[in-house]
């Protein structure tokens, strides 16, 4: 069993134990993949590149490309820049890209490294083939985490690509770091209330890309280079998490005057109304009936359920947007966040979740050995969270319901959205009865009842 | 598209594959090199190499001094098994931020390994280094023994930086770590027949099944490196006769090291497969030369394999002919696979590792087929091309092969370190003979061929020609 002696609170600054966060690099990846025939490049070692795609794998159970400088003790002392260069026109000769999302990593920025200015002098020396697009994100992994890479890629994809452009009827959406299914959710969403629309990353159809029996290095999805560039000119922005989204909102908000609305992640009743309100006044049409019966369908299930969730104390921890909108959805469910924490550093993040749930203790910038300690203190019914929290579970006997990043002990799930009208009634749906059948496998043959 | 034309291959990689027929019989097959620049290769860096051969230690804390993400990565990934202390599947990092990389980190090392060592008790630490703690210049080993000084409680240096080289050099960085706890300490009574088993982690309880065997024939084990390991039994390492060591491309290193400085003498083994496990307990059995131990050890040996032999049977019934692609991070396991795929009636038509010696490949030349290819450090587009080129029926290897096997269209073993049972021992391989029955021959293909347009697999007559050459069919 794996458990933690209770022990005497100390200190600790200088130590992470079990992180709930993990570096800036993979961010960037999983966000340069919701480019269409992107290659991410890792300005590193090798070993960055192994991980990052190995760890993206086992979430995901697709092969994820990466390629990566290959630094050796020589860049390190003489700089990364001829690396660089030597992995460009390598990876753009074998892997024939249209567009190369390059990100550093600790080495690579602790060492100087002006990787735009390296790629800026290969355009000039005429090093790089014209048609292949070339972008650049700095990410070093001693600063923020995952959602903060994320964030810096899909900035830097705004920032190299975007233009200026007759003005659109189109809506920019950023949907943050969350499952190709859900961004499919969103794409459908945004399809049925009649939006223009460009999403930014859009990993759906890549790494959720169908089974056709070829293996493609670069699928059909992802979003286009040249929709990015028409990004300038959209008529608002909309970014769905104010960690993973807010950058590159703001960048095209500033560079372009696209008006900015960050709204939370769409999980919940309340959360996905905003969404839809806010869409429906940009766009000034009404929400069509199609989304009104989805949204009647849901709180039906919501009222059949509701009542063995009522008082449910939970702890949830994970990636910032996602964790706000999961206690939100707790809170309307009738439950009572006791613990909400995340690896990533967000003030923002703590005003907002103690907002909703002023009762919880909130948690930001920590690990899940704390979480731990947390839930030893004031015990919960119920943990959500990633795969990593099942360790937790088992030693204090409750179950896990596995949302986020990354679920790396079941399969599929990646494959079902929890955002939307639609996710948050599988959220309920396997809530909820997880819940009842924990009950029921704990309780004696007398008191077993058909009905439940 | 022969071997020589390949387009997608860089031409500084040509070297690292090589195949294997009549014409090629001299050429030596480039390898221990680092990975290209630009290329999308399957390997890891010294960090990956040192924390998989030193992370089964049990009791150990491991605390990784860098960025999150080393650690994270990290994070009980490796499946091997405990007895006893779960503290190894802890990840223990110091998160090291802005200010720590501009002001130096050894303060904040420090720190951690005090507060750990305070908060956890453990009876060693294994403080890793990676890339950016190179960079910084952080005096890792200063650090280290100023806290061991200081506490008492063995601290030890894994010098570690991922870009100092490759996942081999990882695996040396490990085993210099673990000389320096091994003769801290003396066993009570010295057994005479007492050996080591270097380069097994226990993965999904393979040690056990080992153990087991050596238990049964009065062979006893001091330490195992690393699987299922505390750190009191490694201490104690020197006082063994006899060093096995299994996965000879992270042990071999140590085993000379330790060849050299304790006198202790060394045989490569392997648990993998009737012959290979057979050969392992004689070989052993035979070190303490003691004819009668001999003896019981081949009684054994028939007794186990003939209580799992009529069960393979069923299997090689079905599997007979089908082709395997082999892709492991040793080379030495990779060939332990060509030799009991044999064994199910299978051939291995490619195989390759991440991190093998000249010297491993020139074994494995020998023990492949004729016409199999053999590849040093594969990426992706290569493993892909090689699966449909050599008519591959199943793929082995880790973690971020399943994947690309499963697009492929074929069949997939993980021998790695998520495997989930046993494959060591007599009863190991039917565990195995049974994984790759259910994923080679699982009905779930006629889905995948109903929706490929074309079998990617040739006809049989087809097959027959391309083989003209004489591979021995």
């Amino acid at each position: 069993m794996v458990d933690i002696a209770e022990c005497p609170d100390i200190e600790r600054q200088a130590l992470a134990i079990n992180p709930a966060k993990t570096c800036q690099p993979i961010g960037a990846v999983y966000a340069a993949l919701g480019i269409h025939g992107c290659m991410p490049h890792s300005h590193g070692s090798q070993g960055c590149a192994s991980y990052l795609r190995m760890h993206l794998s086992r979430h995901f159970r697709e092969p994820i490309i990466t390629t990566t400088s290959s630094f050796t003790e020589g860049q390190v002392v003489f700089g990364g820049s001829g690396n660089l260069k030597m992995a460009l026109k390598n990876l753009i000769h074998i892997y024939k890209p249209e567009v190369v999302g390059v990100h550093t990593t600790c080495s690579a920025e602790t060492i100087g490294d002006d990787v735009p200015g390296i790629v800026e002098e290969m355009r000039r020396a005429g090093e790089l083939p014209e048609d292949v697009k070339v972008f650049c994100a700095s990410t070093p992994s001693y600063v923020g985490s995952h959602i903060t890479g994320f964030a810096n890629m899909v900035k830097a994809a705004v920032d190299a690509f975007a233009e200026n452009g007759e003005a659109a009827e189109a809506v920019n959406v950023l949907p943050g770091f969350v499952s190709p299914s859900d961004a499919r959710e969103i794409k459908r969403i945004l399809k049925i209330m009649g939006t223009e629309v460009v999403v930014l990353p859009d990993v759906s159809g890549v790494i959720d890309a169908p089974m056709t029996g070829e293996l493609k290095l670069y699928q059909e999805g992802g979003t286009k280079i040249e929709e990015i560039e028409r990004m300038g000119a959209s008529k608002a922005t909309i970014a769905l998490g104010r960690e993973a989204g807010n950058a590159a909102g703001m960048a095209l908000a500033t560079n372009f005057q696209v008006p900015l609305e960050v709204l939370p992640v769409p999980i919940g009743i309340d959360n996905v109304d905003a969404l839809l309100m806010r869409l429906s006044a940009v766009m000034g049409k009404p929400i069509p009936k199609e989304l009104e019966e989805e949204r009647g369908r849901l709180v039906d299930m919501m009222l059949d359920a509701h009542a063995h969730w009522y008082g449910k104390k939970v702890a949830i921890f994970g990636d910032p947007d996602v964790t706000e909108a999961l206690t939100g959805f707790c809170v309307s469910m009738g439950m009572e966040p006791e613990h909400v924490l995340t690896g990533t550093r967000s003030k923002d993040w703590k005003a907002a979740v103690t907002m909703i749930a002023p009762k919880a203790t909130v948690v930001d910038d920590s690990d899940l050995f704390m979480l731990h300690r947390l839930i030893k203190r004031n015990p919960v019914d119920l943990l959500i969270g990633n795969s990593y929290g099942k360790y937790i579970a088992r030693s204090e006997g409750i179950p896990l319901i596995r949302v986020g990043f990354p679920i790396t002990d079941r399969a599929n799930l990646q494959h079902f959205p929890v955002v939307g009208y639609a996710g948050t009634a599988w959220l309920v749906e396997r809530i909820g009865n997880t819940l009842l059948d924990w009950k029921e496998d704990r309780t004696p043959d007398y008191l077993v009842e058909l009905i439940q | 598209m022969s071997m020589n034309e390949r387009s997608a291959v860089l031409s500084d990689r040509r070297r690292q594959i090589y195949k294997k027929d009549t014409a090629d019989r001299d050429a030596d097959i480039v390898c221990d090199v680092n990975s290209v620049a630009g290329a999308m290769s399957q390997r890891g860096c010294v960090y990956n190499g040192a924390r998989v051969v030193l992370n089964p230690i049990t009791d150990a804390v491991h605390l990784v001094h860098g960025a999150i993400g080393c650690a994270a990565y990290t994070c009980d990934i490796r499946g091997s098994l405990s007895s006893g202390p779960e503290t190894y599947r802890y990840s223990f990092s110091t998160d090291m931020r802005e200010k720590d990389v501009i002001f130096g980190g050894e303060e904040k090392l420090y720190q951690a390994l005090r507060g750990l060592i305070e908060e956890h008790r453990p009876p060693a630490v294994f403080a890793y280094s990676t890339c950016i703690v190179g960079v910084i210049g952080d005096d890792l080993r200063a650090v280290c023994k100023r806290v061991e000084e200081e506490t008492g409680t063995i601290v030890v240096p894994v010098q570690s930086e991922g870009f100092k080289g490759n996942k081999a050099d990882g695996y040396h960085a490990a085993c210099d770590a673990l000389l320096e706890i091994i003769g801290r300490s003396d066993r009570g009574a010295d057994s005479p027949r007492a050996i080591n088993l270097l380069g097994e982690f226990n993965l999904a309880g393979e040690l056990w099944v080992i153990k087991n065997y050596l238990a049964e024939l009065g062979i006893e084990v001091v330490a195992t490196l690393t699987g299922d390991a505390r750190v009191a039994e490694i201490m104690q390492a020197h006082t063994a006769g006899l060093n096995a060591v299994q996965c000879a491309g992270s042990m071999t290193y140590l085993a000379k090291k330790m060849q050299k400085k304790y006198g202790i003498p060394f045989v490569k083994v392997s648990f993998f497969g009737l012959d290979d496990t057979e050969e392992a307990l004689i070989k052993i059995a035979g070190f303490f030369d003691e004819p009668a131990l001999v003896k019981r050890a081949w009684k054994l040996c028939r007794e186990r394999r003939a209580a799992v032999d009529r069960e393979l049977d069923l299997y090689r019934d079905v599997l007979k002919g089908k082709r395997a692609a082999v892709y492991m991070g040793g080379a030495f396991k990779t060939l332990s696979l060509i030799k009991a795929f044999r064994d199910l009636g299978m051939e291995v038509v490619v195989a390759g590792s991440q991190t093998g010696k000249s010297e491993d490949y020139e074994e494995i030349r020998a023990e492949a087929m004729d016409g199999a290819v053999i590849i040093d450090d594969a990426g992706v587009l290569e493993l892909v091309e090689l699966i449909g080129e050599q008519e591959v029926d199943i793929l082995v290897g880790g973690v971020k092969e399943r994947p690309i096997a499963y697009k492929s269209g074929i069949g997939f073993c993980d021998f790695n370190h998520e495997r989930k049972r046993f494959f060591s021992g007599f009863e190991g391989l039917l565990n195995f003979a049974r994984e790759v029955h259910a994923t080679v021959n699982s009905p779930v293909w006629a889905a995948y061929r109903k929706i490929t347009t074309a079998d990617r697999r040739p006809a049989i007559a087809d097959k027959e020609c391309r083989f003209e050459r004489g591979d021995g069919r």
